[in-house]
């Protein structure tokens, strides 16, 4: 009989990633609607002790498969460490961070365990479905169709129930000091022909600067803004408000930016206190990964652009002509404020 | 080198639009375009045939319409291509989907296959990864380069969000790319009047599939997960709006709405 | 009778408009503005393929017809008519009578290179003094040994100074008048051929037009494309091919600019409705479409007519007739309904309407075009 909710906590360099922190925030509450316990399953090497972390945060279990062969991430023997836990727990649910890693790994074992699998979702919630009336299922939600439509998603006969979640949409639990919970060693034989490739080369980059999901402030441009040029006076305009700049999918298509700065569905969902869109039209997809923002400000030359039907604040006007000014004025303001 | 792509035809997600009124997707005269970051590995298939020799051949599964698809990638410049097509393989989920698809590259040679890291149509970034699991070989997802290249092996850039790897993989292997593999190219014009008058789509229907597919692991019926329901979001409500501003008093609205909202 | 276009075509047609929003529409206004000539897009439009579109591929060309040539200067007229003249100059006026006439020699040594769009053509035939008139041609060539001597002056020459070969009309016998008249292939590089000052332009402003100057500029006698004399015959010919291309341009424009106001009336208030819900707006949109649409049939039609191998003279003319008349007609109406924002450069129409009138002038003006028309018509016959 499958039981319990895992989630595969993603370890980067030995250091716990959030997302896996918010599905353990989640599990909690699945488990809780089901009467079963949360396990996180941490893969890594010399990582054991990281498995605290997760306890602090929820887990009642973690399940820790501590071997060289994973210190860095390759799918083949993260997928068979993986498949190994799943064979011989028989989980009723594994959860894991839509991230590179999880959108990378999670098919691969769905695939050798023969299970469903549904990607990116942004709502969880455990309930039934007129067929099975009696079977709690997992309900996943996840958007399509470029974030036109929602669609629930529901695994019936296969288990576990796998999904990979958006980062930055669950919530995690606060660390509580007083959680205790079981941490268990699980071997698996690895065999030198599991690593079926060959890291050349590590290069960490030092993308924290521009994670946009991060960042309190984001100044985004769409192909109103004329040229790749203007991104400049968008990075002006972010600096002075101490955000960073985001885009519509139209420039990272046209190679303006670097595609870890798109926002929409096809790239990040963002929620800055402060989304000021420039030249962005409001396609559906661009407005699915930004809508939560705290305060909208857009401008826009067209006046019934449908950005205008999502900001706080819609200007019609000439981007051009308006950021370099909202630029100096800004900083003015600060200069004076600084001074008084 | 023998290079296999996977294609899928997807309607143009940017085009779709919500009808105001009733809420709902409004379908009609919203384009049908190659998956951009299939059209990715299409043309980095292309560049990896020009480099090192050998064939190009696109596979995609859908129905006969995606017959157009196939078509702009012979005018791209594919070699062959292969219409995967019955009404038995239909609402298929992923893995229904890259069950099919592994049982139809089982009847071909490849060295190596180029998918799209994902649609733009479902978002899933699955199918790949399932194929290769399906046909038991290594898989690099979210290649980013192909450095290097060779009939015996491949060195890939693979993207994560904070770091990449330069990878090394053996033959026959799958890459997913992204949309930054590859930038490509046009059609050629004496591409698309081949494509029509000298090259063939081929389709391949259950019939053909029959010895490599298994029929509990396709279509509706081999999929593990279903939809249960489907619905469209409401858009947040409308707030201050103004036109007809000079840039000086657009900018004095928003400096005073910011310091109203402490953000300076 | 079919109305409806091969998938090849439609193909062909998305193809041409990615083409066009990549690389054409993030620069229109610009090149426009400062009227340059877009070497950046013209390297890319050969390896493209769209610039020997209706020409064999043994010889370099795409294998394709006009039906696809005139649709893709259409497409690309909707935004950029400077280009398409460019192009009209090279695959029309250059390359044709060279793979009509010329010799397999010549079509091996020239067009190749040209169709794959390696090198670039362009036409010298209006003279300050032979412009409808065409046989008043003054650029005399005379055989000396191996080679022509030319002296003369060719103007307002398309892709002057862009082209490295020149389709040049000369007069090798002017005692004969028309039968005097002979056609040399003559390379940028001939000895005494030199480009004139630039000409500042109404409309089509990114395409270069310049005068062709000999100056005992010396042409190898392998250059002379069919025979001596027969040039008048040939270039009459060669006009009549031309003219199939040319009315596209008119009514590419047409397109675009309608294509641009539909947008635009269905987005501006005033008096508190869109200006596409007025009457005045609606009907005026309605007979644009109309008129558009018969341009369409006409030009189509005379590249079907071409492609099937019947005679297509008097379609092609009434195309290149109507598609310039609309392209005026249209664009001047378009930049009406906008108002004073249509008058203004940062909206496409105005630049459009400037743009279309050359289509009334060049390869023929619409007065001649009428001429020829009621010519085949016999009118008065």
């Amino acid at each position: 009989m499958s039981k319990d909710v895992y989630v595969l906590a993603e370890q980067r360099d030995g250091n716990i990633q959030k997302v896996s922190i918010e599905l353990i925030g989640k599990a909690t509450e699945l488990a809780a609607d089901l009467g079963q316990k949360v396990v996180a399953v941490l893969l890594g090497s010399g990582i054991k002790d990281k498995a605290d972390v997760l306890i602090k945060h929820g887990a009642d279990k973690v399940i820790v498969v501590d071997d060289p062969m994973l210190a860095e991430y390759v799918t083949e023997p993260y997928a068979k460490a993986l498949y190994e836990v799943i064979k011989a727990c028989d989980p009723e649910i594994v959860l894991y961070g839509a991230t590179s890693i999880g959108r990378d790994l999670a098919p691969r074992v769905s695939a050798r365990v023969h299970t469903g699998l549904t990607a990116d979702c942004t709502k969880l919630d455990i309930g039934t479905i007129d067929a099975m009336p009696d079977t709690k299922l997992l309900l996943m939600t996840r958007p399509a169709f470029g974030g036109n439509i929602m669609a629930t998603i529901v695994c019936k006969d296969h288990r576990p129930q796998m999904a990979t979640v958006r980062p930055g949409v669950m919530k995690a639990l606060p660390r509580d000091e007083a959680r205790t919970g079981e941490v268990v060693d699980f071997k698996v034989d690895f065999t030198p022909a599991d690593m079926n490739v060959t890291i050349k080369e590590i290069v960490k980059e030092d993308k924290k600067k521009v994670d946009i999901t991060e960042a309190k402030v984001l100044v985004s441009g769409g192909r109103g803004i004329g040229s790749p040029e203007f991104f400049g006076e968008l990075q002006k305009l972010a600096d002075v408000l101490g955000g960073e700049v985001s885009s519509s999918r139209a420039n990272v298509d046209a190679g303006w930016i670097e595609k870890d700065r798109q926002v929409g569905q096809t790239g990040k969902t963002v929620r800055p206190d402060l989304y000021v869109a420039c030249g962005i039209s409001g396609a559906i997809q661009h407005v699915a990964g930004m809508e939560s923002s705290e305060y909208i400000v857009a401008i826009n030359l067209n006046d019934t652009a449908p950005i205008f039907d999502v900001a706080d604040l819609g200007i019609v006007g000439d981007v051009k002509a308006i950021v370099p000014k909202l630029t100096e004025a800004i900083a003015k303001r600060k200069a004076e404020k600084a001074a008084q | 080198m023998k290079i296999v792509v996977c294609a899928k035809q997807v309607p143009d997600t940017t085009e779709v639009k919500l009808d105001p009124k009733t809420n709902t997707l409004i379908r009609d005269g919203v384009p049908s375009i190659i998956n951009p970051d299939d059209k990715a590995g299409i043309e980095a298939a292309l560049q990896l045939k020009e480099k090192v020799g050998g064939t190009v051949t696109v596979v995609s599964m859908g129905p006969p319409q995606a017959d157009a698809a196939l078509r702009e990638a012979l005018a791209m410049g594919c070699d062959e291509a292969i219409l995967v097509t019955d009404r038995a393989f239909g609402g298929a989920d992923t893995w229904a989907t890259s069950s099919t698809i592994a049982a139809a590259l089982k009847k071909i040679d490849y060295d190596i296959i180029i998918t799209g890291r994902q649609a733009i149509d479902g978002d899933t970034a699955q199918v790949g990864p399932q194929i290769a699991e399906h046909l038991g070989i290594p898989q690099v997802s979210y290649a980013e380069e192909i450095i290097d290249a060779s009939e015996e092996k491949i060195v890939v850039k693979r993207q994560f969000e904070d770091r990449y790897h330069i990878i090394e993989v053996k033959t026959p292997c799958l890459i997913t790319a992204l949309a930054e593999l590859a930038t490509p190219r046009y059609m050629t014009v004496h591409g698309i009047f081949d494509a029509y008058r000298e090259k063939e789509v081929k389709v391949w229907t259950l019939e053909e599939l029959k010895d490599t597919v298994d029929m509990s692991n396709i279509g509706l019926k081999g999929s593990p997960t279903n939809v249960k329901q489907s619905f469209t979001k409401q858009a947040k409500g409308k707030g201050l709006y103004y036109k007809d501003l000079s840039a000086e008093e657009a900018v004095e609205t928003i400096v005073a709405k910011l310091e109203e909202r402490h953000i300076i | 009778m079919d109305f409806t276009l091969s998938k090849e075509h439609l193909l062909f047609r998305q193809m041409v408009r990615e083409f066009v929003e990549n690389e054409i529409k993030p620069i229109m206004q610009e090149i426009d503005e400062e009227e340059r000539f877009p070497r950046e897009v013209w390297e890319k439009l050969g390896p493209a393929g769209l610039l020997g579109i209706q020409y064999p591929k043994k010889y370099g060309g795409q294998g394709g017809d006009y039906l696809a040539y005139v649709m893709a200067i259409e497409e690309i007229s909707k935004y950029c008519a400077s280009i398409t003249s460019g192009i009209a100059a090279h695959s029309s006026l250059c390359c044709w009578p060279i793979y009509q006439f010329g010799t397999e020699e010549q079509k091996m040594r020239f067009l190749p290179e040209l169709l794959s769009g390696k090198a670039w053509g362009a036409m010298g035939l209006t003279e300050p003094g032979a412009g409808s008139d065409a046989a008043m041609q003054q650029t005399k060539a005379y055989l000396d040994g191996d080679h022509y001597v030319v002296n003369g002056r060719k103007c307002f020459i398309t892709n002057a100074g862009e082209a490295k070969y020149y389709t040049t009309v000369v007069m090798t016998d002017k005692s004969k008048g028309n039968k005097g008249m002979s056609i040399l292939v003559i390379p940028a590089d001939a000895p005494g051929f030199s480009i004139g000052k630039h000409e500042k332009k109404m409309g089509i402003r990114a395409s270069a037009t310049a005068d062709l100057i000999f100056d005992n500029c010396i042409v190898p006698k392998e250059n002379l494309i069919g025979k001596e004399g027969d040039g008048f015959k040939m270039i009459m010919q060669t006009l009549d091919i031309g003219r199939i291309g040319v009315g596209a341009v008119g009514l590419g424009i047409a397109e675009g600019a309608w294509e641009e106001t539909l947008k635009y009336v269905g987005q501006r208030k005033q008096f508190g409705k869109t200006i596409g819900s007025f009457q005045n707006t609606q009907f005026e949109m309605a007979d644009m479409k109309t008129r558009i649409d018969s341009a369409q049939l006409i030009i189509y039609r005379a590249a079907c007519t071409k492609d099937a191998g019947l005679p297509f003279g008097l379609y092609a003319c009434m195309g290149k007739y109507y598609g310039a008349t609309i392209g005026s007609d249209v664009t001047r109406r378009c930049v009406q309904l906008f108002g004073g924002y249509g008058y203004m450069r940062e909206y496409h129409v105005e630049r459009m309407m400037r743009d279309a009138k050359i289509v009334e002038i060049y390869e023929g003006t619409s007065e001649v075009q009428k001429m020829v028309i009621a010519g085949h018509l016999k009118v008065g016959k």
